[in-house]
C-alpha cells in the first residue's frame, strides 16, 4: 500500500545512502569528542595554572569560539583552510571538535573545582610533585564527576553533526537533502533522517541518565 | 588578496563596502534577531508548559510532556528545520502548508531548543528545596497557588543561568536558517564576501554574533539579579550594576547544552 503522500519505494532506495551518510555523522562524532575530550583537558589546565599573560588571551579565545555559531566557524574554516587541507570531512571534524572544547573545559574546570581542597593539601602533604598530584590525585576524581555530562556532550554533537550541510559534507541529512532535491521526494528521506537520529540519541541519553544517578 | 595579511592591507576599502552594504546587512541582523527573539519567546513558553507537565499529577499527562520533550530533542535540530521546509508542503489536505521561511525558523528554534529548556524547568522545579513543598501545605495554600507564589519564584532564579546558555545556543543555531531561505546577517555576510574577502567577511559576521550574544548575557543577568533579588537571596539590580556584564558561566549539571 502506498499512500501518496508515503512512497515506501523512496524509502527503501533512500535508506542504505542515508546509512551511508551515517557512517560519516558517527565517524564526526567520535573523532569529534576525542579532539573535545582531549584539547577540553589541556584549556583547562592552561587555564589553572598558565600565568596570565597565556590565560587571558586563551580564556578570552575559548569565550569567543563558544559564543559564535558554529556554521560560521565551518563555513570560514572550510574557506581559508581548503588551499591546503583537502579533506573537507577533516576540517569540519576539527572545527566541530575545537568548538565543543570550548565546552569540555568548562565541564573540566567545574570537575577541577568540585575536587575537595583536603585532596591538594594531601598532595602537599606528601610532597607529591606538580604533576604527580594531578595526574594521580586531581584528575581521576575531576573526570569521574565529568562523565555525564562529558556523554551529554557527545551526544549534542552528533545531533549537530547535520551543520556539516553547510559545507556539503555527504553526512546523512545532507543525503537526504540531496536525495530530495534530485527526486522532488523530500518525505522519506528527510524523515527517516529525524527517526534514525532518535532511534541513535534516544537510548545513548538513556544510558547517560543512569550513568548521572550512579555517579551522583 | 586574502588572508591575514590582506586583511590588515585593504581594512580601509574593506569598511567602506561594509557601509555601503549596511542595509543589506541590517536586514540580515534584523532576520537573525527575529528569529532569535520569537524562537526563544516561542522555546520558554514551551519549555514551562512542558516542563510543569512533566512533574504533573496525572501519569497520561506526564508520559505526553516526556514522549515530547524526547522527540524534539531526540531529531536533530536541522532535520526539522528541513522537515518544516521541505516535507510540510508536500503532505496531503489538511496540511501540505507551506509556511513563510520565518516562520519555518521560528518553529523549529522554538520547539528544538524549547525541550532541551523543559529539561532545564523540570529540574529546577525538581531542585527547590523539599521543605518549601511542606511550607505550602503548613500553610494551608491550594497546590496552584503554592506552585505559582512559592515554587515557580524560587525555580525561576535557579534556571535563568541554564536558560541564558540555551538562547546563546539558539542563537547560535539560527545561523543555519539560510538553508531554508531566510536571508540572515549570515546570508548576507556571505554575499558581502567575494567583495571583501573571506578574513574580512568572517571576523565581521563573527564579531557580530558575538556582540548579539553578549546582549541575551545582559538581558538575562538582568532578570537573574532581579529573580534572586525578588526571592531575598541577592541585591537590587540598582545596587549591582557590575553584575550585568559577568561572563556566562556554564552550568554543567543536568542535560548538554545546559
Amino acid at each position: 500500500m502506498n499512500p501518496s503522500w508515503w512512497d515506501w519505494n523512496h524509502a527503501a532506495t533512500v535508506f542504505p545512502l542515508l546509512l551511508q551518510g551515517f557512517k560519516i555523522t558517527l565517524l564526526a562524532t567520535v573523532l569529534g569528542t576525542l579532539i573535545a575530550v582531549v584539547l577540553g583537558l589541556v584549556v583547562a589546565i592552561i587555564r589553572r595554572i598558565a600565568p596570565t599573560i597565556i590565560r587571558n588571551p586563551v580564556t578570552w579565545v575559548v569565550e569567543f569560539i563558544r559564543m559564535t555559531p558554529l556554521v560560521v566557524q565551518l563555513v570560514f574554516a572550510n574557506l581559508v583552510l581548503s588551499p591546503y587541507i583537502e579533506s573537507t570531512l577533516a576540517i569540519g571534524i576539527w572545527v566541530l571538535g575545537i568548538h565543543y572544547t570550548t565546552y569540555m573545559a568548562e565541564v573540566y574546570r567545574a570537575g577541577i573545582d568540585s575536587v575537595a581542597k583536603g585532596q591538594w593539601e594531601a598532595a602537599t602533604a606528601l610532597s607529591l610533585p606538580v604533576a604527580r598530584t594531578w595526574r594521580a590525585v586531581v584528575i581521576p576524581q575531576a573526570i569521574r564527576n565529568t562523565l555525564p555530562a562529558l556523554g551529554n556532550y557527545a551526544i549534542s554533537m552528533f545531533k549537530e553533526t547535520p551543520f556539516f550541510v553547510v559545507i556539503y559534507i555527504p553526512e546523512m541529512v545532507r543525503v537526504a537533502q540531496t536525495y530530495g532535491g534530485d527526486t522532488f521526494r523530500y518525505t522519506e528521506s528527510i524523515t527517516l533522517a529525524g527517526l534514525i537520529f532518535l532511534v541513535a540519541s534516544y537510548p545513548t541519553s538513556l544510558l547517560i541518565r543512569r550513568l548521572e544517578k550512579k555517579l551522583a | 588578496m586574502d588572508g591575514v595579511i590582506g586583511f590588515f592591507e585593504k581594512l580601509g576599502p574593506n569598511l567602506e563596502i561594509l557601509v555601503a552594504r549596511m542595509p543589506q546587512i541590517l536586514d540580515g541582523i534584523q532576520a537573525t534577531v527575529l528569529a532569535t527573539a520569537l524562537g526563544g519567546l516561542l522555546a520558554l513558553v514551551i519549555a514551562i508548559v512542558f516542563g510543569i507537565a512533566q512533574v504533573a499529577k496525572y501519569a497520561a499527562v506526564r508520559i505526553a510532556a516526556r514522549i515530547f520533550v524526547e522527540f524534539f530533542r531526540g531529531t536533530s535540530l536541522v532535520v526539522q528545520l528541513f522537515w518544516l521546509a521541505f516535507v510540510l508542503p508536500q503532505l496531503p489536505y489538511p496540511f501540505g502548508w507551506r509556511l513563510a521561511p520565518l516562520v519555518v525558523a521560528v518553529l523549529a528554534l522554538g520547539l528544538n531548543y524549547g525541550a532541551y529548556g523543559a529539561e532545564v524547568v523540570r529540574g529546577s522545579i525538581g531542585s527547590v528545596p523539599r521543605g518549601q513543598y511542606e511550607a505550602i501545605s503548613a500553610l494551608s495554600l491550594s497546590p496552584m497557588r503554592g506552585m505559582f507564589r512559592v515554587i515557580i519564584p524560587q525555580a525561576w532564579a535557579l534556571m535563568l543561568p541554564s536558560l541564558s546558555n540555551l538562547w546563546i545556543q539558539l542563537l547560535k543555531g539560527s545561523a543555519i536558517v539560510s538553508t531554508v531561505l531566510l536571508y540572515d546577517l549570515y546570508f548576507r555576510v556571505e554575499q558581502v564576501r567575494d567583495q571583501t574577502g573571506t578574513w574580512f567577511a568572517f571576523l565581521f559576521a563573527l564579531l557580530a554574533y558575538y556582540l548579539l550574544a553578549w546582549v541575551i548575557v545582559i538581558i538575562m543577568n538582568a532578570l537573574e539579579v532581579r529573580a534572586k533579588h525578588k526571592i531575598g537571596r541577592g541585591p537590587a539590580l540598582s545596587k549591582s550594576w557590575g553584575m550585568l556584564f559577568r561572563a556566562p558561566g556554564s552550568v554543567v549539571k543536568g542535560g548538554a547544552l545546559v
